[in-house]
């Protein structure tokens, strides 16, 4: 608890420091300094308590409800892990980045200083969150960490789609955040207290009035900041606008806080429906295949990279759910089973996303373009980048040696468990979920095979790919970081899939027995696919050793690629990201949002031929954005009573006050 | 011991499948066709051979052919011999080996896509879209296998099954499993092996830039996930308990050698599926395999 006090002080310091006026280097490496320095205590903290370990402090503030109650658990600590490690290596990445940056054309003077203002507190709301055991405290923190992404999205404000983005951000954050008001404030009204531990009693003493309709609003509330299926339209606006280091953390910490809430919302009613459970599970599997499916239809890299993580929070989702219909059901296998691998999906796609985000940054910086059109070849050119974005992307597809393997095999362990249901239904679901992972598998394959493909391998589509530089040491040394974080995970995956289960024991309504019985049985299963890794290793080791000794003995030289008899191949005629997905388009198409527009002269002699192929989100077109006009447009006729006279506004005030006070009468 | 036996059998004899089918096929044609050992031939006469590398190309595409070789390799320790348990063995053992499999295909589509040519391109986004469709119809004959077994590990789903009627899964599961071997090694309906140019469009125009050594590693690879598809094929197919250990390799090195003909056979009798068709067959195969599900869970 200490450890965790010194982060925020840091980082509360690092922010404060940015804003005061001496020029925009010392700001950026202020401000830099306060995120890293905080990260690197948060991450103390982390590492310091034993994992099972309990801590609250309830300190005085001067509000007339609620109290600055924090506490650390397992759940929290585990959230927080992505914060902090995230937030070192952004830190030090995004120094990195706008470093220089105040003199051309971007952001004007000033505005570092604010930029790692609202990073800071970005960080602390994240940590806020993750440690209030108060509503109302929850409720402050939840909307620091909501506003502060908001002005960091909109750091090059001057561009049109920026500002756009950060809107939509902003919108989507406070329709979720009305949601958690009103949660809360039910919730509020019936235990009469605010504490987290008076409304977990009320919930468990039937004081509240309809759990399942405060279930539903935690689900929208949550799932906006998730991003989870019909309210994910946010995400691919605000990663691609955003700069890098701010995309990898949005991504990577900021939307595992939408499960966190799920998982806190889960604990506070208590032992619910099963329905809960099926409707997350529902949710869960329907976000993470429309999420990859889009994802791979998409041919800006930054996008691909926010429906991903669209597709990873499902999973997410799909684990608690697991959970809750494990603990509904009592079956203790499947619950331990499914929030395990919830909470070790969100850890692991942390350092995975953070990772890819971070590379796409690098690539933005070296390129000038994030369009996979515009790439090509930039592995020989920045090596680092490259190697780094081959190792995260092979982590966040779930393939073996790495840990992301392990979260997936948890979260199907737990469906499997399901085929041994009570009743067909529920075993046909539990069937038919993990179909659909295994398909969100192999999409996820697709989709990251054509993201690292494209962007690094084969030759550069365009000049300035051709021409691409390696980033500085700073921002070198922050993808390493990630890279070891990675690599480090891989080789302990059991010690910190058992770890991750401290969480899951924690977890109010499950029998700690058997509940600990599987997760060592899981454990144990981790151990064998480690030795499997090993193998995979070693063998990978000898064969390398062999092919050396056969190429030194025999030669190796290097020739072009063969064109099948042609001899002026140019670079424009590789797969691109629109023939990359063509096969798919034609079976998945309609689920993956894909349009293609040709314009071709039918004449019999046809001049210059376009063929445009764009990935509109959908549900944003057909949906969301009609409702918002309509909006808008009924505001506009309230603009009767807004005019700009002030003796009238002051009349509307006396109306106000005359009819209160008739009221009361 | 039994565990080791397949394990070493398997890397031993994989590359005589091919052998078999190309032979089968030699002779439905009327042709004599090449010997059996052809591909051992190949892979000796190419680990002598010097390596030509794209000048486009970085480490990706020499290293995507080791990664997918050894990937291949080690799915092989979950593959349960018939009558005994795979050398490593535990519940829910299937999906490793199925994302084994698949960092195995990420590997070569990488390499082909770091060569910058068209062809190769086409190809692995063929092999990435059509393995994806492929996933979700192999994971549900797995768990059509463990609702009707009880076991989650391929060692307890395909052990040799109770004499008794002849239940869904074991009914269905081997034709989709014969179906999925066609699809995941692009064998005719979906792809052709033998051709290198406009006919072949998956696989082997994957791999047009590789040679030497690389190119050893794909064509043994390659060999090695057909065994394992041929086995589980086999495995499920294995008939009735009671058999002795002796008896049981047998009926297994007669039922691989039985599927390896049937690919032959396929192979002779069909033509090459229009690649907008495939789906529509994996389409079949998935409706077929979820049927099998709901009935083996019902029991």
């Amino acid at each position: 608890m200490e450890w965790f006090g010194i982060s925020l002080a840091l980082y509360a310091l690092g922010g404060l420091a940015a804003l005061c006026p001496r020029g925009d280097g010392a700001a950026n490496i202020l401000g830099a300094a306060g995120a890293l320095a905080g990260s690197l205590a948060g991450l103390a903290a982390f590492c310091l308590a034993p994992a099972s370990a309990q801590a609250q402090v309830v300190l005085p503030w001067g509000l007339p409800i609620g109290a600055l109650a924090l506490g650390l658990d397992p759940a929290s600590r585990l959230f927080l892990l992505p914060v902090s490690l995230l937030g070192a290596a952004c830190a030090v990445s995004g120094a990195a980045s706008l470093a220089g940056h105040g003199h051309d054309g971007g952001g004007g003077h000033g505005r570092i200083g604010a930029h790692w203002f609202f990073f800071n507190m970005l960080l602390a709301g994240l940590s806020l969150v993750m440690a209030a055991r108060d509503a109302v405290c929850f409720l402050l923190a939840w909307e620091i960490m909501s506003l502060a992404p908001f002005f960091l999205i909109g750091f090059h404000d001057e561009e049109v789609e920026v500002r756009e983005a950060a809107w939509v951000y902003l919108v989507a954050a406070h329709l979720g955040a009305v949601c958690l008001l009103a949660f809360f404030s039910l919730f509020f009204t019936a235990a009469g207290a605010t504490g987290f531990d008076a409304l977990a009693l009320a919930a468990a003493d039937g004081r509240l009035g309809a759990p399942s309709l405060l279930f539903l609003l935690a689900l929208a509330g949550f799932g906006a900041k998730a991003g989870f299926y019909p309210f994910h339209v946010w995400l691919p606006e605000a990663h691609p606008a955003a700069p890098s280091h701010v995309s990898a953390m949005l991504s990577g910490a900021m939307i595992s806080a939408g499960i966190y809430g799920l998982w806190r919302a889960a604990e506070l009613l208590g032992p619910g429906a099963a329905w809960w459970g099926w409707a997350l599970v529902a949710v869960g599997t329907v976000s993470a295949a429309l999420g990859i499916l889009q994802g791979l239809a998409q041919a800006n890299l930054k996008r691909l990279l926010a429906y991903s993580s669209v597709e990873n929070m499902g999973l997410a989702c799909l684990g608690l759910g697991l959970g809750l219909i494990g603990r509904a059901g009592g079956n203790e296998t499947m619950a331990a089973l499914g929030l395990t691998g919830a909470v070790f999906g969100v850890c692991n796609h942390a350092a995975f996303k953070g990772l890819l985000f971070l590379c796409a940054g690098e690539v933005l910086h070296a390129v000038g373009s994030v369009r996979l059109g515009h790439l090509g070849g930039l592995g020989k050119r920045l090596p680092v980048v490259g190697g780094s974005f081959l190792l995260a992307a092979t982590g966040i597809a779930g393939l073996p040696p790495l840990a992301g393997f392990a979260g997936e095999m948890a979260l199907a362990l737990a469906l499997l468990e399901g085929l041994f249901l009570p009743g067909l239904l529920p075993r046909v679901a539990m069937a038919a979920a993990l179909a659909v992972v295994a398909g969100v598998g192999g999409c996820a394959l697709a989709a990251l095979a054509k993201a690292g493909g494209l962007a690094f391998l084969g030759e550069p589509r365009t000049p300035a790919a051709a021409k691409a530089l390696p980033p500085g040491p700073a921002a070198r040394a922050a993808l390493l970081f990630l890279a070891g974080v990675i690599l480090v995970a891989a080789v302990f995956a059991p010690a910190l899939f058992s770890l991750a289960g401290q969480a899951a024991l924690a977890f109010p309504g499950l029998d700690p027995a058997p509940a600990r019985a599987a997760l060592a049985e899981a454990t144990a299963i981790l151990a064998a696919i480690g030795r499997v890794g090993l193998a995979l290793a070693a063998l990978v080791a000898l064969l390398l050793f062999l092919r050396r000794r056969l190429t030194a003995a025999h030669g190796s030289r290097r020739e072009p690629t063969w064109g099948c008899g042609y001899l002026a191949p140019t670079t424009r005629m590789q797969y691109g990201p629109g023939s990359f997905v063509e096969p798919a388009a034609r079976v998945l198409g309609p689920a993956m949002g894909l349009k293609a527009h040709l314009d071709m002269d039918t004449g019999y002699f046809p001049a210059r031929a376009r063929l445009v192929v764009s990935a509109p989100d959908r549900l944003r077109l057909s949906v969301f954005t009609p409702l918002f006009e309509a909006v808008g447009k009924a505001c506009d006729a309230l603009k009767v009573v807004q005019h700009g006279r002030v003796h009238l506004y002051i009349l509307y005030v006396l109306a106000t006050v005359v009819l209160l006070l008739a009221w009361k009468l | 011991m039994h565990a080791a036996l397949h394990l070493l059998l398997a890397l031993a004899l994989a590359p005589l499948v091919p052998g078999i089918v190309n032979r089968v096929k030699a002779r439905v044609g009327g042709r004599a066709g090449k010997p059996l050992l052809q591909t051992y031939f190949d892979l000796a006469k190419l680990v002598r051979k010097g390596v030509v590398i794209s000048e486009t190309a970085s480490w990706v595409v020499w290293a995507g052919p080791i990664v997918s070789l050894a990937a291949v390799a080690c799915g092989l320790l979950l593959l349960p011999g018939p009558g005994t348990p795979a050398p490593v063995a535990f519940g829910g053992d299937f999906l490793l080996l199925a994302y084994l499999l698949g960092l195995s295909r990420l590997a070569l589509v990488l390499a082909a896509l770091d060569t910058g040519s068209s062809f190769e391109g086409m190809g692995a986004s063929r092999e990435a879209v059509f393995s994806a469709l492929a996933e979700p119809v192999l994971f549900l004959c797995f768990l059509s296998l463990c609702a009707g077994s009880g076991g989650l590990s391929l060692s307890t789903m395909l052990a040799l099954p109770s004499p008794g009627p002849v239940t869904a899964e074991r009914l269905f599961v081997p034709v989709i499993l014969f179906v999925l071997l066609l699809v995941e090694n692009c064998r005719i309906p979906v792809d052709d092996p033998n051709t290198h140019l406009e006919l072949t469009m998956i696989h082997e125009v994957m791999v047009l830039d590789h040679s030497g050594p690389d190119l050893a590693a794909v064509v043994y690879g390659a060999a090695l996930k057909l065994w394992i598809f041929c086995a589980l094929t086999a495995l499920t197919l294995t008939p009735a308990s009671g058999l002795s250990p002796l008896a049981a390799w047998g009926v297994f090195g007669g039922l691989m050698l039985v599927v390896a003909v049937a690919v032959g056979l396929v192979e002779s009798a069909m033509a090459r599926l229009r690649l907008l068709r495939v789906p529509r067959l994996l389409g079949w195969a998935g409706a077929l395999v979820a049927l099998s599900l709901v009935l083996s869970v019902w029991r």
